[in-house]
């Protein structure tokens, strides 16, 4: 985090290319050399450390993206001609992600450069193109995927489909935060985190963990503080004077935002399950990793907000 | 910074012009996350303000629950539809700990019921640690009715104590077929985490041996299970969702469970092996190693003692003879000796050798089975009398290489493929082989053994199962088969195995026909070494064998019957009937049998007669009805 925000952010918009395909280098190498762990290749293991590309990639497209958007900022929008190169960009390891496969973190750094793309604007047609041609793909994909596939997409949107795995999870979270009522069963009395009934591969149920222990005080706590640094994240945004620094600090909070909304939306339920840790809260050392810098880069903006060229 | 140096005045206002813009969207950003944040926390109220009470509820016993339902396994059938393995009913008792507590009393009041002592229940839990206390343990399996009864009627006294009814692999005969059904055992951690078992937890029973393995993913089927709500003593008070297990599904062997059971009993009380296979299809009729094992006591998890008797054994009961068995072929190589030596011009259908009993090359006398000699030899007279002498000269003849080449088109020297663990390969040596293995080179003298089937030489009895089968069908080699179809317990068909040519023998049909007249002879001639198997009903054609477990030379003085058992020679018998049309071709060797003719031809006979003889299934008709008009003509 400290050496994120000692150098000026600005470098980054000279060493967005760079970063970018390291990033994609690394993913490739993950496909071939990764560690096997049920079912996917995800970690690359090197020496005593362990490291998840595809968190790393996700800070790499927000700078690529962030460096293609400053150039000519449109107030009209950008045309679809205009979002051929950016499509690139986030489809490349988007895909690669994908065939891990990790289709959590894959949708995520869509959520997460599709927020940067409409904050930037999209020209009015343009958007409506790309709307309707997605609308026509995703039924035509549908057709083409095997029957195996579409019940494990069902299933992912629709867990009570599997209420032996999935669906079971997603009961026990619910009960797990719902135990926790107002004031919460106290620090480590949850029966449901400490009977191992939230299934232990999903680190990712921390929030029904706190929300047991903590009760709704606790919870909304949680959730408010999460609200004041997307806040903050946005207010960095704001203060910002130059484009480039802008849309960088609108992509971190993006990020950050994306992943609170989908782990906690998941842990109550709202949401399919996925994969997704919870910023600073979640255990995992490319999550923490990637969370620090992006806080870093956020203070590296602030920090810098006054200052001219 | 390079870039905004070169930038113009106009464009540095333009640049301001558009961070306003940008802050005008910032604002809308910020609504959407708020509107966002918003959904979250009228949830959070939603769950922990409404509903928070019912949800305490079902945390506190942590109610909601996930109970396993094991799919039943599938069934295997033989080639008439008769079931050979099945599954029964068992009563398990379980414990779910939590429930159970104070857990003393309720262990004291168990075991009066089990009549098993509280201690050993006990440590049986302490096994098993590591596991949820919510979920059960298995405390004993199999317990019968009157456990069951006793344990049902008392279970306000029992907290924590369930009967459940599990399926258990039943093999409904025991022994039968156990080297080519197989059994299941418990997975071990090693498979667990190999990744091959995906669906599989520890505890759970796989095929370890045999169609059982290697069918494992037809026959398991999928695992179902429900949710439950259970109340404060573990008692199930509602089912919330189920998902049903997917039965495996159905394997219906090649086997005649008939004459698999008739060979059996043929081979019970020697050590040796049985193969039958049908010549036009390569389905395996019967296969049978002896001495065998109880399937049925790897299910419930065999015990330690079980186990040591079973691998100490000095006659390997685990071991598949029939394919992992590697014996010299002795005599019965002969047919591949004359078919290559007519094949290449060695000899032809009036080439005479004089037997007198011995054959001089270089400096050493090789003998003739027969002390006085057979006189003179045509390769008919060869065959059905097994001479030594005439067939040292064609091996002379031919070389090693050649003779290694032919052995290797009839499927000798790797394994048949027939679809089983461990298959031998067996040996056909060549010159090049032994300098590489022994770095000594070939000796002459050496081919003059090979020809006769001993020495390097090494076969399984399938593989000479297929060679017989081969020969009867006019040398068409198909790949040996243990399973005809699988069906789903709805009767939709899997699979079909269809024949499978794998080769076809390098010989002319002239050359196999003079042969045959000779295999004809070795069972129905006078002077036929295995004259004493004829059958008044059924033409059998054969060859019979003697593979020498020590060379001859150092043992020339001592009559077979005066050496210990352990150097006695091992009793090969391969044949095929009815003679014309062969339905069934079949191997028996006998390990220290001594004579072909005494030990193996015998119960081969025995097979075919069985085979033969019985009524014809309805699933083979048509078949059978071929066979049976030859049975009338023969």
């Amino acid at each position: 985090m400290v050496t994120t925000f000692l150098f000026n952010y600005k470098i980054l918009d000279r060493w967005a290319q760079p970063i970018y395909f390291a990033c994609i280098a690394l993913l490739l190498a993950v496909l071939f050399i990764g560690k096997y762990v049920g079912g996917s290749r995800r970690w690359l293991i090197l020496g005593p450390v362990s490291l998840q590309p595809s968190e790393l990639v996700k800070i790499a497209v927000i700078i690529a993206l962030a460096r293609y958007y400053s150039r000519d900022a449109k107030t009209s929008g950008y045309t679809l001609r205009e979002l051929v190169r950016p499509l690139m960009i986030i489809m490349l390891p988007v895909v690669l992600i994908g065939m891990q496969p990790d289709l959590g973190t894959a949708g995520l750094v869509v959520l997460i450069a599709g927020s940067i793309t409409v904050f930037v604007k999209i020209e009015r047609r343009s958007f409506i193109y790309l709307i309707g041609s997605g609308a026509i793909m995703v039924p035509s994909i549908w057709f083409f995927l095997k029957d195996y596939q579409k019940q494990r997409i069902l299933t992912f949107l629709d867990p009570d489909r599997d209420p032996l795995g999935a669906g079971y999870h997603i009961i026990q979270s619910k009960i797990a935060i719902g135990s926790g009522m107002l004031g919460g069963k106290g620090y480590l009395k949850g029966t449901q985190n400490a009977l191992s009934f939230l299934p232990e591969e999903h680190t990712d149920f921390i929030f029904s963990v706190l929300a047991e222990e903590w009760g709704f005080l606790g919870s909304v706590t949680l959730i408010l503080l999460f609200l004041i640094l997307i806040i903050w994240g946005l207010n960095v945004a704001h203060a910002c004077r130059e484009p480039f620094g802008t849309i960088l600090a609108v992509g971190v909070t993006a990020m950050i935002f994306w992943q609170a909304l989908i782990n906690i939306g998941m842990s109550m339920g709202l949401l399919p399950v996925v994969g997704v840790p919870l910023p600073f809260v979640s255990y995992g050392g490319s999550s923490v990793l990637t969370t620090a810098i992006s806080i870093g880069l956020l203070l590296n903006v602030s920090m810098r907000r006054f200052m001219l060229d | 910074m390079v870039l905004p140096r070169r930038q113009t005045l106009m464009d540095k206002y333009l640049k301001t012009a558009d961070t306003d813009w940008y802050k005008q969207r910032i604002t809308g950003v910020i609504v959407c996350a708020l509107a966002a944040f918003v959904v979250l926390f009228i949830r959070l109220i939603f769950l922990q303000v409404i509903m928070g009470d019912e949800y305490r509820r079902l945390s506190l016993n942590n109610s909601i629950r996930l109970q396993s339902i094991d799919p039943p396994r599938g069934r295997l059938y033989d080639r008439k539809g008769d079931v050979l393995v099945d599954n029964r009913p068992s009563f398990d008792v379980n414990i779910t700990l939590k429930d159970a507590e104070p857990l003393k009393p309720t262990l004291e009041k168990l075991a009066s019921h089990l009549a098993t002592p509280a201690d050993t229940l006990l440590s049986r839990i302490k096994q098993t640690r590591g596991r949820s206390a919510y979920s059960p343990l298995l405390l004993q399996q199999d317990v019968g009715r009157n456990t069951l009864a006793s344990i049902e009627v008392n279970k306000i006294d029992l907290p924590g104590v369930s009967v459940d009814v599990n399926l258990r692999r039943h093999y409904l005969r025991k022994r039968q077929a156990a080297h080519l059904v197989g059994y299941l055992s418990e997975i071990s951690p090693t498979e667990l985490k190999s990744g091959s078992f995906p669906d599989c937890r520890s505890g759970d029973l796989i095929g370890k041996f045999g169609a059982e393995k290697v069918y494992e993913n037809f026959l398991r089927g999928k695992r179902g299970g429900r949710q439950v709500e259970v109340n404060a003593n573990g008692l199930v008070v509602r089912i919330l969702k189920t998902v049903d297990a997917e039965p495996g599904h159905n394997v219906y062997l090649t086997i005649d469970q008939n004459l698999q059971q008739r060979t059996e009993v043929l081979l019970d009380g020697v050590v040796g092996a049985a193969v039958a296979i049908e010549p036009s299809s390569g389905k395996i009729l019967a296969l049978a190693s002896s001495p065998s094992f109880d399937q049925n006591s790897f299910v419930g998890g065999i015990t330690r003692e079980q186990w040591d008797t079973l691998i100490s054994n000095p006659f390997r009961p685990m071991s598949n003879r029939a394919i992992q068995g590697e014996y010299p072929p002795g005599s019965t190589y002969k047919i591949i000796t004359a078919l290559a030596g007519l094949q290449e011009g060695i000899i032809n259908d009036r080439s005479v050798y004089h037997c007198p009993g011995y054959y001089r090359f270089g400096n050493r006398t090789y003998r003739c089975w027969k002390r006085g000699g057979h006189g003179k030899v045509d390769i008919v007279k060869a065959v059905e009398e097994s001479c030594d002498v005439f067939f040292y000269q064609v091996g002379q003849g031919l070389g090693v290489d050649r003779l290694a080449w032919y052995a290797k088109a009839f499927g000798l020297g790797s394994p048949t493929g027939v679809g089983l663990d461990h298959e031998a390969n067996g040996l056909i040596p060549t010159a090049a082989w032994k300098k590489r293995r022994t770095g000594v080179p070939w000796q002459e003298g050496e081919t003059l053994s090979i020809a006769i089937g001993q020495g390097f030489n090494l076969t399984t009895p399938i593989q000479m199962a297929v060679v017989a089968a081969a020969v009867a069908n006019g040398g068409h080699r198909y790949q040996p088969q243990i399973v005809d179809n699988i069906k789903t317990v709805d009767g939709q068909l899997l699979q079909q195995n269809e024949p499978k040519l794998i080769g076809k023998l390098p010989v002319s049909p002239a050359h196999l026909e003079l042969v045959k007249l000779g295999l004809w002879k070795v069972v129905n001639s006078e002077k036929g070494t295995a004259r004493g198997s004829r059958l008044s009903d059924i033409d059998i054609s054969g060859k019979t064998g003697t593979s020498q477990v020590i060379s001859r030379k150092d043992n020339e003085s001592m009559a077979e019957e005066d050496m210990p058992v352990h150097l006695r020679s091992h009793a090969w018998f391969i044949a095929y009937a009815p003679s014309e049309n062969p339905a069934i071709a079949v191997a028996v060797v006998i390990e220290h049998g001594e004579h072909g003719s005494g030990a193996a031809a015998p119960i081969a006979k025995e097979m075919i007669k069985t085979f033969l003889r019985q009524p014809p299934a309805d699933t083979q008709v048509a078949g059978q009805q071929e066979a049976g008009s030859n049975r009338d003509g023969g």
